[in-house]
């Protein structure tokens, strides 16, 4: 086991505590960057999605990990991104311009959500973020001029300084990975100074941060907008990789695979967000393959303890039939979030961490160390 | 003119009247404590200072300025910090950040400085975390600096608030039953506790305890209160003796 010793008050603001840190993450950044040259344009692709995905569940992580603050409607903040950038395109306006602009439109859209959210708290905020969701999802497809509607929009290949990057190069790979490492740094930053420390507060005692001068509504709203920005400059790289946008893409479902993005990962750190990313990037193709390939092997295994070639094809169509049933997936998420918060509430980062401190610890470890206790009522009166 | 000064300071709930016409002054550096019993309105004169209620009526003065209309955030920024009978800490995050969230009243640094943690940003994180290092220090905490609140025991939990509202510098500090739930031994050291942060940080105490022994040990005046009234004000002797305090306690 290692002990750090710290000498210097730099020692507790150091991104990296100590030399391991550097040496693995750059050998992942390493890896990352010659990860086009490696895996196949399939994975690639799959790989693409992670970074937009692990850059959304980032501001999602900073909203509602940190700041306390539940939100279902980041779906909704991806969609303004997205449109953003697609309307802008029609004026040619430069990437690096729309980009931003996006991010500042859906920044200021997300302060305008924060505003009514400061009277809310849990469920409440929940069916006020899903119904700004629902509401920007009805717009998108009633505003015909703007949105061009339930038709949707197509989205130019990206052009960026005079050159084309197709949505499959590894150009484009390198700038969804260049934001998520930007968005992760920016945010660690965060987290190490004032405005970090003070989303923590308000996450664990409004009263208690009040009394200490933090200005709770205001950062509640910083927060809110910061979220909604980060979605938003992710939400123009999703577009320019689906390179079509309408809004059934932007519905609750994509609320809630975001959820299950922090929720799985972890939401006490960052690496929960890509963690949470590479699992439900991942889970949808293992899904499929289960759907298609399913209903044959469990006719095969039928077959082989007897049962006769009528009785295994009668099988095999009514497990086809049951995995191609409207909503399953929605169900099976469903169960997946119950499980981890039933039985994994830390999420695959906490899982590691028990994992890596079993190894540490060997064979001292406790099975108890990360269990929660909760001795000490809280009073509930000064909410 | 007084330090800190409450005049005619009134909250009712309704029919019930927490505080009634309580007017009080604490003068610069001393230590005053609020005692009664269960119910008095103690807390809720706390609740009033740092805004958690709003007054029916009255008007709270500190340094000659009225600050009854002032919200609660503001509070802390003109000086006046607290703790919380029912310990209010951050309780998933570590000692040392908690303690940084004491220092918020003093940060200077914007939003985009700290998106790219530019030197500025730097410089004052040090500035802060030699504060609360002093801070730890005064208060014995060096064992539990990267601890997570949750897994701290009662006694330790209380003095990091104490630590908490020290960070903040404050010139005025509001102790809500500092000593409940504490040992004799750590009752001692937060008694010595106040009497250094009066001599050496030169911070004004207004206190609320139960502990009779605490309150003769450390305070210079006391108030006790019952029913939301003052029923007597004083020296801790005198106060003590007062028959209506008597009556308040035992019942007569």
């Amino acid at each position: 086991m290692r002990f750090l010793f710290k000498t210097d008050y730099e020692d507790d603001i150091k991104l990296f505590p100590h030399s391991g840190y550097v040496v693995t993450y750059g050998i992942l950044l390493a890896l990352l960057l010659i990860a086009p040259y490696m895996l196949s344009s399939y994975l690639m692709s799959q790989l693409v999605f992670v970074c937009i995905y692990a850059t959304v569940g980032v501001a999602l992580l900073i909203l509602t990990g940190f700041t306390g603050q539940a939100s279902l409607g980041h779906a909704a903040f991806l969609a303004i991104g997205a449109y953003t950038a697609a309307y802008l395109q029609k004026y040619n306006v430069p990437f690096p311009v729309y980009f931003l602009a996006a991010g500042a439109l859906t920044g200021l859209i997300g302060a305008m959500v924060g505003f009514p959210a400061l009277r809310l708290t849990g469920i409440y905020l929940v069916i006020a973020t899903i119904s700004f969701a629902l509401i920007v999802e009805e717009i998108l497809s009633r505003w015909e001029s703007v949105t061009n509607g339930n038709e949707g929009m197509r989205v130019k290949t990206l052009s960026l300084l005079g050159v084309t990057v197709p949505r499959d190069s590894p150009t484009f790979y390198y700038l969804c990975l260049a934001v998520l490492v930007l968005t992760i740094v920016g945010t660690l930053n965060l987290l190490r100074s004032p405005t970090g420390r003070a989303f923590v507060a308000i996450r664990d005692s409004e009263t208690a941060a009040r009394s200490m001068g933090v200005n709770v509504a205001l950062y509640k709203v910083k927060s809110f907008a910061i979220s909604a920005a980060i979605t938003g400059f992710a939400g123009v790289l999703f577009a320019h990789k689906l390179s079509f946008i309408s809004p059934e893409m932007f519905t609750l479902q994509l609320s809630i695979e975001f959820i299950i993005v922090i929720l799985i990962g972890g939401t006490f750190s960052l690496h929960g967000a890509v963690l949470g990313a590479i699992f439900i990037v991942m889970i949808d193709p293992f899904l499929t393959y289960l759907k298609d390939d399913m209903p044959g092997i469990i006719a095969g295994i039928a077959a082989t303890f007897g049962a006769g070639s009528a009785t295994a094809g009668n099988i095999e169509s009514k497990v086809a039939a049951f995995a191609s049933l409207n909503g399953l997936k929605g169900a099976i998420y469903g169960i997946i979030i119950v499980l981890f918060v039933l039985f994994e509430p830390l999420g695959l980062y906490g899982r590691w961490l028990k994992i890596k401190l079993f190894f540490q610890l060997f064979p001292l470890y406790k099975r108890a160390t990360f269990k929660r206790q909760k001795i000490y009522v809280k009073s509930e009166r000064n909410r | 003119m007084s330090y800190f000064r409450a005049e005619n300071l009134s909250l009712h709930f309704g029919g019930l009247r927490a505080v009634d016409a309580v007017s009080f002054a604490v003068e610069k550096g001393e230590i005053l404590s609020i005692i009664g019993p269960n119910g008095a309105g103690k807390s809720s004169i706390f609740n009033l200072i740092s805004r958690i209620y709003r007054p029916t009526s009255g008007r709270i003065f500190f340094e000659d300025q009225d600050i009854t209309e002032q919200p609660p955030y503001d509070i802390a920024k003109l000086g006046i910090a607290r703790t919380f009978q029912n310990i209010e800490l951050f309780e998933n995050a570590t000692v040392l950040s908690n303690l940084l969230v004491g220092r918020h009243r003093h940060s200077t640094t914007r939003l985009w400085q700290e998106l790219l943690f530019l030197p500025s940003v730097r410089a004052s994180e040090k500035v802060h975390r030699r504060r609360v290092e002093q801070v730890i220090e005064l208060l014995d905490l060096e064992p539990y600096r990267d601890k997570l609140i949750s897994g701290l025991p009662y006694g330790v939990r209380k003095v990091i608030e104490l630590a908490r509202a020290l960070c903040s510098e404050p010139k005025l500090i509001l102790l809500d039953e500092p000593s409940s739930g504490l040992n004799v031994e750590e009752t001692d050291d937060m008694s010595f506790w106040i009497r250094d942060m009066k001599s050496e940080l030169g911070v004004t105490v207004l206190m609320v305890e139960h502990d009779m022994s605490l309150v003769n040990r450390v305070s210079d005046r006391v108030i006790a209160l019952n029913y939301g009234r003052v029923l007597a004000m004083g020296s801790p002797a005198e106060v003590q003796q007062h028959p209506d305090v008597v009556a308040a306690y035992l019942g007569a």
